[in-house]
């Protein structure tokens, strides 16, 4: 872990800070140097350490002070959860915006059944955010701000013959997201939703179609706009709003017949 | 009270004076000393950092803690102990200064030090070591004070005189409660024969008036103070007007009795005669766009053209700003911040010559100046000089915060090649370059080693402490 302490505040040199999970590659890493640019001081966590430590330096250099700290975690330690995030707000100086962007996509087969992946992308990308959401809630809705952010995806939208536990895991941390937003927005909180549609990223460098692809920067861009907007949920890029609807209402005996 | 289950009912939003400043903390007040070492042990054990916390009415980060717990000493707060025949007086912490006049003044004393609020804490007052009007005369608070107890983070309980402990005397007063908690503070009070003093206002022209005003008046006087209108420029740079003032003698006042009463110290309810004082910010908040505050200071110079000498109660002197109230919210969203510096005399009419012109052809006037005359002493993190301090306020807005900050940064630059220093209580830029060089390398190394002795597991830690002493 980098020991060294985050640049300190002033009241001229303001710093809003945040917690990222699922920070080391992909979405995460460039939307780490997006509000890095934006001046905030930034807890990142993930698994592999020696990227997110690459990741700190390159934010850090380019900076000229520490912006970035790694923290290495893997979110299926659910037990470690509270602890850790009890003690990165304390490493930030406090909290301004939480986002829980880890996330676990395990190829099946069409016709393969297999509960142990499935199993896993449920604990990555909704047992660990139950994990730390929690204690952000709690954490933002006691001080009656904050923000909060979580990455879901189009396919949590329907459920599809190629991953259902993907989408399942997706569309349980929207409905979470949601439940959480009717919570707390009456204590100034705000919880967004962010769902990409494709990104080019490791995640879906085996995927087989991929309709509509943007970069990561593009994505950490339009995610901070959405962002800055305080909006409750944001498509990225925004056709996907209007594909998704009409997707939604494909009645179930069309979907059925379909191999997306 | 481990990590992760530190209550989030204690969970607050705390700010500087400001209101420029914000930070997330877990507040706890003590009622007594046991509390208070309780909450040491359970912050060591949860490995959380502890800011002490009197009435918050520093102007920076002193008494903030960022994500980590503060400590208010409010609710400590008893006169202990109070000889109207010697007057000595011993008080917790939370003590304000209010309370303490109010207290002492019906038996014919005055605090012999106080700030330009009536609101900061005994603890406050030592942490920061304030000084009054009367620096140059009187030097600071920490001179007057006889004795005092004190808790370190360890839980040892310490008594320090200037003869004993006289190490830690000298270094917990001034030491921005980074050493320990002052639980118990006993004081020298100054005899009054009246509640009044007498007050001579006169105008001066330029900058140099100014000084020489502050430097020639001083040896006559008990107080004398300045205020600068920061808005004119040329040859009219540094004009404002001198307030000096005397305490009166014994038999001066035919009806000391009453002046020394608390309610006839106690201003009208209507300041100005006119504005009721409950609305005045929002009065005050049409002049805080540069001409208006051109415009009120120019009225007030004018105003004071006409020598003046009145009889004033002590109150009324000290603590008028505390009479606008909230009167720094006229200042809007941003806040505001002071950038107060210390000069030799030697050096001040340059330097702040410099700073002023500076601050004028940038558009980043300051609203408010304030000099007084100054003499060093002997505590650790003195800001004190044989000189001037001129204390300017600057509003904050969402687009001057790059353009301030980096003026304050040559500010800083002139004050250190004129051979001055800073405050603590005040400033927020203050970089630790710029605090190694003022207090001297050596300075820093023995408050750090005192620290270390007094709080091996470094817990008391401000956001200040960090952005200054942090490695
Ligand atoms: C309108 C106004 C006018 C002012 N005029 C003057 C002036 O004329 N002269 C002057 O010198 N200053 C002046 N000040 C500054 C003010 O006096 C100092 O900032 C003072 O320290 C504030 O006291 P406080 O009780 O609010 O302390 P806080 O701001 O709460 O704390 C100040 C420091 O003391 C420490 N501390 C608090 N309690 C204890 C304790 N029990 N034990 C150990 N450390 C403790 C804190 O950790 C912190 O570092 C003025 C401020 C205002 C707002
Ligand atoms: N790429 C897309 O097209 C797309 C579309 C929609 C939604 N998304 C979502 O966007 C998010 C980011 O994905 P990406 O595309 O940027 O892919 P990625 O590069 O694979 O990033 C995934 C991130 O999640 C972290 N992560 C995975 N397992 C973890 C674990 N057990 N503990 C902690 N962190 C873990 C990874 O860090 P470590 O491996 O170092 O732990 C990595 O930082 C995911 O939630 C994904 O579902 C992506």
């Amino acid at each position: 872990m980098t020991d060294k302490k985050f640049a300190s505040a002033s009241p001229l040199r303001p710093r809003k800070r945040a917690i990222l999970l699922g920070a080391s590659s992909g979405i995460g890493a460039a939307l780490a140097r997006r509000l890095a640019h934006e001046g905030y001081s930034l807890a990142l966590v993930a698994r592999r350490e020696e990227m997110l430590e690459n990741l700190c330096a390159a934010i850090n250099a380019e900076a000229g002070e520490v912006h970035a700290r790694a923290y290495r975690h893997d979110v299926r330690e659910v037990e470690s959860a509270a602890a850790l995030f009890a003690q990165l707000t304390q490493d930030l100086g406090g909290l301004d915006v939480f986002i829980y962007n880890s996330g676990a996509l395990l190829p099946v087969g069409l016709k393969e059944f297999d509960a142990e992946k499935d199993l896993e992308m449920t604990r990555v990308n909704y047992l660990g955010a139950l994990a730390w959401l929690n204690p952000a809630a709690a954490y933002f809705q006691a001080l009656k701000r904050g923000q909060i952010v979580g990455m879901g995806s189009v396919a949590g939208d329907r459920g599809r013959v190629g991953a259902p536990a993907y989408n399942a895991s997706k569309a349980a941390l929207h409905t979470y997201l949601e439940a959480l937003r009717n919570r707390l927005t009456r204590y100034g909180v705000n919880v967004l939703t962010i769902k990409p549609g494709f990104v080019a990223t490791d995640m879906i460098k085996n995927s087989p179609r991929t309709p509509m692809v943007i970069s990561a920067e593009q994505a950490a861009e339009d995610i901070w706009q959405a962002m800055r907007a305080r909006r409750q949920t944001a498509y990225i890029p925004a056709q996907w709003g209007l594909l998704m609807h009409i997707i939604r209402h494909i009645p179930s005996f069309i979907f059925r017949r379909m191999t997306f | 009270m481990t990590n992760s289950t530190l209550s989030l009912e204690r969970l607050t939003t705390l700010e500087n004076f400001g209101h420029s400043l914000q930070a997330q903390s877990h507040l706890y007040q003590p009622v007594n000393t046991e509390e208070l070492a309780e909450l040491f042990r359970q912050a060591k054990k949860s490995g959380q950092t502890v800011t002490l916390r009197g009435a918050g009415r520093s102007y920076n980060d002193a008494a903030l803690n960022g994500g980590g717990i503060v400590v208010s000493l409010q609710a400590m707060n008893r006169i202990l102990a109070w000889n109207p025949e010697t007057g000595i007086v011993t008080a917790e912490p939370g003590v304000t200064l209010q309370q303490l006049w109010q207290h002492v003044l019906p038996d014919g004393w005055w605090p012999p030090v106080v700030s330009g609020t009536m609101f900061t804490t005994l603890g406050g007052c030592l942490g920061a070591n304030i000084h009054g009007k009367n620096n140059f005369k009187k030097g600071t608070i920490g001179e007057h004070v006889l004795e005092f107890t004190a808790r370190l983070p360890t839980g040892a309980e310490i008594t320090c005189l200037p003869t004993k402990n006289g190490d830690l005397f000298y270094s917990m007063i001034s030491g921005l409660g980074m050493l320990g908690v002052f639980t118990s503070i006993t004081l020298q009070m100054k005899q009054m024969y009246s509640g009044l003093l007498n007050v001579h206002a006169f105008p001066v022209h330029n900058l140099q008036e100014q000084l020489a005003a502050l430097m020639e008046g001083a040896p006559q006087h008990d107080y004398i103070v300045g205020w600068l209108d920061s808005t004119a420029g040329g040859k009219s740079l540094g004009r404002g007007q001198i307030h000096a003032a005397d305490y009166l003698a014994a038999g001066d006042d035919p009806e000391a009795q009453k002046t020394l009463q608390v309610a006839y110290q106690t201003l009208p309810a209507k300041f100005f005669g006119l504005v009721p004082k409950n609305l005045l910010h929002y009065f005050m908040a049409t002049f805080m766009i540069n001409p208006g505050v051109w415009l009120v200071n120019t009225a007030k110079y004018v105003a004071s053209l006409r020598r003046g000498e009145q009889r004033q109660a002590h109150a009324a002197f000290h603590f008028l700003l505390d009479y606008v109230p909230d009167w720094e919210l006229s200042y809007g969203r941003g806040g505001l911040i002071q950038y107060q510096s210390f000069l030799p005399k030697e050096t001040a009419l340059a330097a702040w010559t410099e700073i002023l012109t500076i601050s004028q052809k940038r558009g980043l006037p300051s609203y408010l100046g304030v000099t007084k005359r100054h003499r060093p002493d002997k505590f650790l993190l003195s800001h004190a000089v044989d000189g001037f301090s001129l204390a300017l306020d600057f509003k904050i807005t969402r687009g001057n915060r790059a353009k301030l900050s980096a003026m304050l940064q040559d500010f800083d630059k002139i004050v250190l090649e004129a051979g001055g220093r800073f405050y603590f209580a005040k400033n927020s830029e203050t970089s630790p370059e710029t605090a190694r060089r003022y207090l001297g390398a050596e300075t820093v190394e023995r408050f750090k080693a005192l620290k270390h002795r007094t709080d091996p597991n470094h817990l008391l830690e401000s956001d200040l402490y960090r952005r200054v002493f942090g490695e």
